[in-house]
């Protein structure tokens, strides 16, 4: 007789609190994913598609459904990071597949070799590149974010990435500072 | 009244949960990392205490006492803190996306915190009534609030400074860890029961 | 309560937190008079030398100018121009290193001086208050004027303020251990500075001017005070000597006891505060209408024999100056732009001095070590004494910055409040452990700036990105959309009875009647006497059929055929009459009929567009091209077809024999036209002409003579060879295309 009750009592009362949860899942829903969000402001927005998604915020959106988090090149080390403490994960080192080469670039045409076929304006994820067609075309390099992608379509190898140069604007520090010392 | 703010104080300062009776040491080393987490957790963990030790004194009198199921109290309990932590899971989730994120699977192990178990079983022993129930789980919940937080505090300072190399991470967040609890120790005695 | 004039007057100053003192070495140069400038043989002039962006260069290369003539000009607010310091010519514009820390180079102007030092044409205007307030300002922003304490802001934009002032301050501190360009300044010339500051009283109209300047130049605070002793709202403040107090903040804090607020201007508290240095050009620039081409610079340090002041150039190399003072060869050459605690170390000599050059100093060894040599001291670890927390003007906490800097946690830096940082070097002064804490901060706040950059940038690009997505979007359902148009028009015109719907009709009928008879003749296999045309037309079609959906090989069908009609068109002969006889049934080409004579021209567009529509695949096009064919198949029986077999044969097999080759020699030509370009090497020219020589398209021939006239030809001519080079590969490629196009069909 004990037993049954005792069983009966916590029968009860597992399914008393069982309907409270059920009713709290139901009123405290969660709609949409801030996360994919978050991830998003983190990665570069190079639109490089090196991850294997077209463009940045599928990737981010990837990470947050599981994705690996290690597969941005163009962030580096420091987008993994920051990454890895959002979703509060390991660090994990950029994925092999992927060169690590992420120092900043920006294609050139070179415009005595252009044939204005267009095609690297097609390829172009930030339409930084004008021209038209029999054209010569030229990059904007302020909005060109050095993603690569214009280099594999050119018929005739006239896209060149090239190293950001460092100017006064950029530079980093990296001298030593003048060590003053007590004069006698 | 000053039996209640004794009891709150000494369960605060006295009879430290993480720190005096080493219970909650899970989060206490989980969470700390970094201050904001460690306010979430504190939040969330106070919430957890403070209903589940009002819930378990419930069901312990109203249901468990009168039936002479006394032996059923343990897991009980667990079901009681497994609810509340579940419906505070939902609760965070929802006000707070990021925090969820933050504390991560720390949250649900709030079901295993042996501090929130510890106040409901504690308050069974020491035959606390409603209001003391209610004011011992509170009162312990700020204490865990309060030595995590300071804790937390310390080892974000603790990422950036120069400690030597094989004292580095886990090791000096337990010698920090001691030190607190050894400053503890010098609670005892203010209160007397 | 007391007015801050009334405790400034009582000799009360407020004071700001920390501070130090390092010992004084202002004796070294504060005694000795300016020296006169002198004209080195070359004169270096960066084109930005303040804050903000750089002018336009408006002279060239071999110009003669003359003193005070204005090499850049000034658009925006934030430029500033420059002006030739003397007279000479242009000798070169390009990149010298400039002085900034990195030892970086920016694009300067190289004078050459004729040492006539003729000036241009001046206006001196004895009295400036003839002047309106815009004519000043404009004199001042045509001086190229920018704050001479360090900064470099531009003065103009400074004074323009329309903010309330309450204070003007003139800025006299010269708090660095070394530099008495200014006290020197004051003491030579404090008339002209006064009529600065009066040009400055008139424009802002403060309520009080005060000037703050240290208790150690005495010589200095009785020319000002003899200066200004009859007026009335200038009062010369002596303050305590104390580093940094020629800060803005602090000194404005020493003035007036209000604290700057971080993130906030000083103007927006109703205080301007300018140097002695930018007043004495501005009384220049606006009284003798000289731009600021001279500035005085402190040469000191004890590794000079007469350490000076000197009035230099702008553009003027240290070496000169240093040379002037007798600086001792000794080994290991260091020299520091700017005080000991401010300043940078010089990678050479050849640095010029700037608008904002106060100081050079040439150290002795044991004075300051440089910091490539043996004896620099080491930095060690933090040992927590809190000493830097102490000394800190801006009451930041170094430590806990340097932890952060080292731990690269840019929020933690942020909500430090890293950049209030003075970089006044007062911590680093003090730190028992040799930290260089201000290089730490300079690297955090430069990686900060640039993480802020890449922010934006991203932001931009994703923007970019977004918009580009949405417009593709558009462009696709607005192809959709026109397509449907298209579809539903037909439909509608089929419908209505009318003769074009009917002859339209009829093609449809037509071409499904042809794809009948077609299979039925692919299927039997036979030769009949239907003429050679059709009977290419069903093996092409026959070939096809196994391979590609029925769609695509009609079309490549009416491709081929649309083809073999423009070249029988081309060769003038009967068939020309007889297609257009089939043509003038068909409404869509029926434009052709119109004018007889340009019937070869139109046809061939005609032959074009069905091309174009056949490769688009598109069912409409199908039809429509088609029935032209159908028509042609009928008609073009009784025709010399062998010309037209011939040439659309020879067109394909030439295609498709040579693509392959063109494209190789292309290739090649273009490597070695490239190679050619750089070391205009005969040899290699002609291997590729040999090479190429076998390949018989009209590319490659082009490529060939082009790439041997080009050989032979000098440097100029390679250009030529490249461009070739490239239309040759481009050419390949299309050939490749088109045969590929040919051995689908085939």
């Amino acid at each position: 007789m004990n037993t049954i009750i005792a069983i009966l009592v916590l029968g009860v009362l597992a399914a008393l609190f069982g309907a409270l949860l059920g009713f709290a899942s139901v009123r405290f829903k969660v709609q949409g994913d801030p996360l994919a969000e978050q991830l998003d402001a983190l990665l570069p927005q190079t639109q490089c598609g090196q991850c294997g998604y077209p463009g940045c915020k599928p990737y981010a959106e990837a990470v947050a459904n599981g994705e690996a988090i290690n597969k941005c090149a163009p962030g580096g080390e420091d987008t993994i990071k920051k990454i890895a403490d959002l979703m509060g994960v390991e660090v994990q080192p950029l994925d092999e597949n992927h060169e690590a080469d992420n120092s900043p670039k920006v294609a050139f045409i070179i415009e005595e070799d252009c044939i204005g076929c267009t095609k690297c304006i097609q390829a172009c994820p930030v339409d930084a590149i004008i021209g038209t067609t029999k054209q010569m075309h030229t990059i904007i390099a302020d909005e060109c974010t050095g993603c690569d992608l214009c280099v594999a379509p050119c018929p005739v190898d006239c896209i060149e990435m090239i190293s950001v140069a460092t100017t006064t604007q950029n530079w980093q520090w990296d001298l030593d500072s003048i060590p003053v010392v007590q004069i006698n | 009244m000053t039996d209640y703010l004794l009891l709150l104080v000494g369960t605060v300062l006295v009879n430290n949960f993480v720190l005096v009776k080493f219970l909650g040491l899970c989060p206490f080393m989980g969470v700390s990392s970094r201050t904001e987490t460690a306010i979430g957790m504190s939040f969330a963990t106070t919430f957890v205490m403070t209903l589940a030790s009002l819930l378990s004194y419930i069901v312990n009198s109203y249901i468990l006492a009168p039936l002479g199921l006394e032996y059923l109290t343990t897991m009980t309990f667990i079901l009681v803190i497994a609810v509340v932590v579940q419906f505070t899971e939902m609760v965070v989730h929802k006000t707070s996306a990021n925090l969820y994120r933050l504390l991560g699977i720390f949250l649900p192990l709030i079901t295993t915190n042996c501090a929130v178990l510890g106040v409901a079983l504690l308050n069974l022993y020491e035959q606390h009534n409603f209001f003391e129930s209610i004011i011992y789980g509170f009162g312990a919940a700020v204490g865990f609030s309060l030595v995590l937080i300071m804790f937390s505090a310390m080892r974000e300072k603790l990422a950036n400074a120069d400690v030597p190399a094989p004292f580095k991470g886990s090791a000096i967040a337990m010698i920090t860890a001691g030190l607190m609890s050894l400053a503890f120790m010098g609670f005892t005695g203010l209160v007397k029961f | 309560m007391e007015s801050v004039i009334e405790r400034i007057k009582r000799g009360s100053f407020s004071q700001f937190h920390g501070g130090i003192h390092p010992p004084e070495q202002k004796f070294l140069t504060c005694s000795k008079p300016i020296a006169s400038a002198q004209i080195p043989e070359q004169l270096i002039i960066p084109i930005r030398q303040h804050i903000g962006q750089a002018g336009n260069v408006m002279v060239k290369v071999g110009d003669k100018v003359l003193k005070g003539q204005i090499l850049s000009d000034c658009d925006s607010p934030m430029s500033v121009p420059i002006h030739a310091p003397t007279s000479g010519t242009i000798t070169a514009i390009k990149s010298m290193a400039i002085p900034h820390p990195s030892g970086l180079s920016e694009a300067c102007i190289i004078l050459t001086p004729d040492g006539e030092d003729t000036w241009k044409q001046r206006h001196i205007c004895p009295d400036f208050h003839s002047l309106s307030k815009t004519q000043i300002l404009e004199k001042i922003a045509n001086a190229g004027i920018s704050g001479m304490g360090g900064a470099g802001f531009p003065t103009q934009v400074k004074v323009s303020t329309l903010a309330k002032i309450d204070y003007l301050i003139i800025n006299a501190a010269e708090c660095e251990p070394y530099i008495t360009a200014d006290d020197l300044l004051l003491q030579e010339h404090s008339p002209t500075i006064l009529d600065g500051i009066k040009i400055l009283d008139h424009l802002l109209t403060p309520k009080n001017i005060l000037i703050g300047i240290e208790e150690n130049k005495t010589k200095a605070i009785s020319a000002l005070k003899k200066a200004t002793a009859d007026i009335d709202h200038i009062d010369v403040c002596v303050i305590p000597t104390k580093y940094p107090s020629g800060g803005e903040k602090q000194l404005i804090q020493i003035l007036t006891g209000q604290e700057v607020p971080s993130g906030v201007l000083p103007s927006s508290l109703g205080i301007v505060m300018q140097n002695v240095a930018t007043c004495f050009a501005i009384a220049d620039a606006v009284i003798n209408d000289t731009p600021l081409i001279k500035r005085v610079v402190t040469v000191s340090g004890q590794a000079l024999e007469k350490p000076q002041n000197i009035w230099a150039l702008i553009g003027t190399p240290v070496g000169f100056l240093t040379d002037q003072c007798g600086y001792k060869n000794s080994q290991n050459r260091h020299l520091i732009m700017g005080g000991p605690m401010m300043g940078f170390s010089l990678p050479h000599d050849q640095v010029p001095v700037i608008k904002t050059t106060n100081c050079i100093l040439a150290p002795s060894e044991i004075e300051i070590a440089s910091p490539f040599s043996s004896t620099s001291s080491k930095e060690v670890e933090c040992i927590r004494c809190g000493q830097c927390a102490d000394v800190c003007p801006a009451q930041l906490l170094p430590q806990e910055l340097l932890w952060s800097a080292k731990a690269k946690d840019q929020a933690q830096l942020a909500k430090l409040n890293l950049f209030d940082c003075i970089e006044c070097g007062a911590c680093a002064y003090v730190c028992p452990s040799q930290i260089p804490l201000v290089h730490y901060y300079r690297v955090a706040k430069a990686e900060i700036r640039q993480q802020k950059l890449l922010d934006i940038k991203a932001e931009k690009a994703k923007v970019r990105f977004e918009a580009r997505k949405q417009r593709l979007e558009r462009e696709k359902v607005a192809r959709v959309e026109k397509h449907k148009k298209a579809a539903e028009a037909r439909k509608a015109r089929m419908n209505t009875d009318t003769s074009a719907a009917k002859s339209e009709k009829s093609a449809v009928a037509d071409a499904l009647a042809r794809v009948k008879a077609k299979k039925a003749q692919a299927s039997l296999k036979q030769n009949t006497a239907e003429g050679s045309v059709t009977s290419t037309v069903e093996m092409t079609a026959e070939s096809v059929v196994p391979v590609a959906p029925v769609d695509e090989s009609k079309s490549q069908v009416a491709n081929a055929i649309a083809r073999a009609k423009a070249k029988k068109i081309a060769q003038k002969n009967q068939a020309q009459i007889e297609s257009l006889d089939t043509l003038q049934n068909n409404e869509s080409l029926s434009s052709s009929q119109a004018a007889p004579v340009v019937i070869d021209k139109k046809a061939k567009v005609d032959v074009a567009i069905a091309k174009a529509k056949a490769n688009e695949n598109k069912p409409q096009a199908e039809t429509i091209s088609d029935s032209p064919n159908a028509q042609v198949d009928a008609t073009t029986k009784a025709l010399p077809l062998e010309i037209v077999n011939l040439a659309s044969d020879s067109d394909d097999k030439a295609t498709q024999a040579l693509n392959k080759k063109a494209k190789v020699a292309a290739a090649i030509a273009k490597a070695k036209a490239k190679a050619k370009a750089k070391t205009a090497a005969n040899l290699a020219a002609e291997t590729s002409f040999d090479r190429a020589e076998p390949s018989t398209t009209p590319a490659n021939i082009d490529v060939m003579q082009d790439s041997n006239t080009a050989a032979q030809a000098d440097i100029a001519a390679t250009k030529k060879a490249r461009v070739a080079a490239v239309v040759a590969k481009a050419k390949a490629k299309k050939l490749a295309a088109s045969s590929n196009k040919s051995t689908t069909s085939e």
